[in-house]
Order: structure tokens, then C-alpha cells, then sequence
């Protein structure tokens, strides 16, 4: 058995990032589970939230990515998480999503179709959940 | 007798098509590679998705509560045919291509008697179609102006398939697109999109579990009925992107051959072009010389 893990994450347009991790916390849709090297395999989906990469035998997380829903995937030894929208914890910015979320509930107000208003709403619920995963971040 | 400058023009004219079909097959050439690397890229995930879904699905066939997207509808009377074009001509017989294989496909569904409508992504599919089957077309989707195809563009695509199959509007759906082999070969293609066309698992290539099995969280129906719609929009995807590569293939190609046929023509005009200034210079010389010898 290998001390490591090879965790892989995976968008529908590329490979995103692939490394050698000693453990990945993922939010799962029945709650959040650790993987570690030797871990059965699972299939799990996952809901909006923040994966976790420790490397180095730290206690805190060297890598956080936000994840908008997607399913992840443990077979021996490698760990492969994919997602529909995937983005490096360090690259959202607070400021920029609470102005983003300001303008999308006007857009709301604004929407004239259903159509419109549903896709509002559904770009609404994804950036409070980034929101939300970045306060968590922060507070690490 | 053409008249030596109205060559010229022509010459002249040819010239500047062929700086032109020259410079689209260099852009056509620098696309193309971008277009295959988001091939490439995209195929991670749609193999590790398809190999999922076949381990599941295969757990689930036969079963009477097998989700809609994979068992149907039990019904195979209204089709849907979605067509996936580029929006831009000058590529060849790449749009022609789809189409065609697009109205085979018609004609075959409609020869069997069912009901078939047409979603058109892309304009030139829009076009060709509209004269034939215009009131059969449904809806058109534009991507006017998007420079690369990312998943965001193809979402809504599958999102506006999956509510029109949850109302009920079709039974079975076909996508036709352009498959990228190589430069010089795009084959057009006509997947079948719902019900899901699963690989056999035992076809798949599965991962070395040690003889260990697959947990799955939630139970496996959920995960495949949260997988199935999400697949719709992978596959979209997919044949947008190998479509995109194509038609940079295909344009490539086109372009290549334009240059090459301007290149002949020029030739070819310059060689008359320069016998007509020479016949005009020997009459001319015969003219002096007899003129100089009457004296």
C-alpha cells in the first residue's frame, strides 16, 4: 500500500490538476468524508463546497479548491473528483463575489422571463455557496 | 483577342484571392491546434464519467425503475434530431456533410413514420435545412461570436433538451455532428443521445480494485440519476468540441486546396498573358519591317 494518494481533479474541459496528496477532505452529498491512501473504493456526489488537499503531513489544508457539485470517485490508491466548475480557493476574491452576488439579485428583480430569472437564481445560490466555502477558507 | 490589361486585372485579382485563402488556411491551421487540445483535454472526463455510468447502469438494466434517460420513454414515436453545424461557411464540405447526414437521418425516421423535430445548433445547419424541414425546426442556437466552446455554452443546450424530454416532447434523441479522425477526414456522425447509449461494462476498462467493490453514496440509483442528465451536457460538449476541431480541419483543408488552384490559375493567365505581349510585339516588329522593305 502506498503512503500516498493520487488525487486527480478533473473539468469537463480539462485535467486541472493531478498530484501525489497524503489526504483530500471532499464534501459529499451525505457529509463531508476524508480520503485517505488505502480507502475503499467509493462513488460518491458531491455538493457545492470546498475540497481540501493536505500534502506534507500538515495540519492545514496546502490546497483548497471550490467545487460546484459533481461526483467523486476513490479506487485503490487514486482519487478523482469531478467537477462541473472547479476553482482554486486563492484565485475568488471576497469583495469581487459580494459585488458579483449584488449584481445577480438585481438581475433577479430585473428578469423579465422565468427563464432569466431561474438562471439568475441559480448563478445566486453558486456564488453564496463560494461565498460561503471563502469565509470558511479564511477562518482556517 | 482579351486585351493585355484586362489580364493583368485578372491577374492581379487571383493574387489578392489567394493572399486571402492563404491567410485563412494559416488561422484555420492555428485554430485547429487549439481546438484539438480542448479535444484532448475534454476526454479525461468523459471517460471516467462513461466508465461510471456503464458500471452502474449496467446494475440497473432491466430493472423497471431504471430512470427515464437510460430505459426511455417505452415509447419511440417523436424524435427530436439535434443538428450541430459551425456558423461559418468556407470550410468545405464540412457543413454540407452534417446536413446531409442530418436529412439521411430524417428521412429515415420520417419513412418509419415517426415524428421528428429539428433543434439546430449552429446557423449554417439552420440554412440548409429551412427549405426542406423548416417546420420542423424548433428552436436555433446560435453561438454567434464565441471564440472557444467551453462547458458553459453547452449546458444550456442540454439543460433546454432535458426539460423538453421531462415535458414529454420527444422520446428518443439523436445528435449529429462532425467525429475529428484527422485533418483530412471529419466523419459526420449521428449519435444517440436519449436513451443513453451505455457501453457495455464489461467492455469498459475498469480500474485494478483487488477484488474490493465500489461503495456508492448515495445508493447507486441517485448517483445514476444525478450522472444521467449531467452525461446529456458531456456529450454535447464532446460534439461541440470535436465539431470546432473538425471544421478547422476541414477549412484547412479547403483553404490549403483554394491556394493551390489560385496558384494555377496564375500561372496559367500569366502564360497567355505574356504569349499575347509577345505576339503584340512581333506584329509590331513585322509592321516596321515591312514598312522599312516598301521604301
Amino acid at each position: 500500500m502506498a503512503d500516498r494518494i493520487q488525487f486527480e481533479l478533473v473539468s469537463p474541459a480539462r485535467l486541472l490538476t493531478s498530484m501525489e496528496v497524503d489526504m483530500i477532505v471532499v464534501p459529499g452529498t451525505e457529509g463531508d468524508f476524508a480520503v485517505l491512501p488505502g480507502h475503499m473504493p467509493v462513488v460518491s456526489t458531491l455538493r457545492p463546497g470546498a475540497v481540501d488537499v493536505f500534502v506534507g503531513g500538515t495540519d492545514k489544508p496546502s490546497e483548497r479548491f471550490f467545487v460546484a457539485g459533481g461526483f467523486a470517485e476513490v479506487a485503490l490508491d487514486t482519487f478523482t473528483v469531478l467537477a462541473e466548475t472547479a476553482i482554486p480557493m486563492g484565485d475568488l476574491d471576497r469583495s469581487h463575489l459580494e459585488q458579483e452576488i449584488a449584481n445577480t439579485r438585481e438581475d433577479i428583480e430585473d428578469a423579465r422571463s422565468d427563464e432569466d430569472r431561474q438562471a439568475s437564481e441559480e448563478r445566486l445560490s453558486q456564488l453564496e455557496d463560494m461565498l460561503n466555502s471563502l469565509a470558511e477558507f479564511t477562518r482556517v | 483577342m482579351a486585351n493585355l490589361k484586362a489580364l493583368r486585372g485578372r491577374i492581379s485579382s487571383v493574387k489578392s484571392t489567394q493572399k486571402i485563402t492563404k491567410a485563412m488556411n494559416m488561422v484555420a491551421a492555428a485554430k485547429l491546434r487549439r481546438a484539438q487540445d480542448a479535444v484532448e483535454a475534454s476526454r479525461p472526463y468523459a471517460v471516467r464519467m462513461e466508465r461510471v455510468i456503464g458500471t452502474l447502469a449496467s446494475g440497473m438494466a432491466g430493472r423497471d425503475d431504471a430512470p427515464a434517460l437510460l430505459a426511455g420513454t417505452g415509447n419511440d414515436q417523436k424524435h427530436l434530431v439535434i443538428v450541430a453545424t459551425a456558423e461559418r461557411g468556407l470550410c468545405g464540405g464540412f457543413n454540407t456533410n452534417i446536413v446531409k447526414a442530418a436529412r439521411a437521418k430524417i428521412a429515415d425516421l420520417q419513412q418509419s413514420g415517426k415524428d421528428v423535430q429539428i433543434l439546430c445548433v449552429g446557423r449554417k445547419g439552420r440554412d440548409a435545412l429551412r427549405r426542406q424541414y423548416g417546420s420542423l425546426i424548433i428552436e436555433t442556437i446560435e453561438f454567434a461570436g464565441v471564440r472557444n466552446i467551453g462547458f458553459e455554452h453547452a449546458q444550456p443546450v442540454a439543460q433546454k433538451v432535458l426539460a423538453m424530454y421531462e415535458d414529454g416532447a420527444f422520446d428518443v434523441c439523436h445528435l449529429v455532428y462532425s467525429k475529428f479522425e484527422s485533418v483530412l477526414a471529419q466523419v459526420p456522425t449521428v449519435a444517440q443521445l436519449i436513451p443513453a447509449q451505455v457501453a457495455d461494462a464489461d467492455a469498459v476498462e475498469q480500474p485494478d480494485l483487488d477484488g474490493a467493490v465500489y461503495t456508492y453514496e448515495p445508493d447507486e440509483e441517485d448517483i445514476l440519476r444525478a450522472l444521467l442528465p449531467r452525461n446529456v451536457a458531456v456529450q454535447i460538449f464532446k460534439a461541440l468540441l470535436e465539431n470546432g476541431a473538425s471544421e478547422q480541419g476541414a477549412r484547412m483543408t479547403a483553404m490549403d486546396n483554394a491556394t493551390r488552384n489560385a496558384g494555377d490559375m496564375i500561372d496559367k493567365l500569366t502564360l497567355i498573358y505574356n504569349r499575347q505581349r509577345q505576339a503584340a510585339i512581333t506584329t509590331e516588329l513585322i509592321e516596321i519591317i515591312s514598312g522599312a522593305e516598301a521604301l
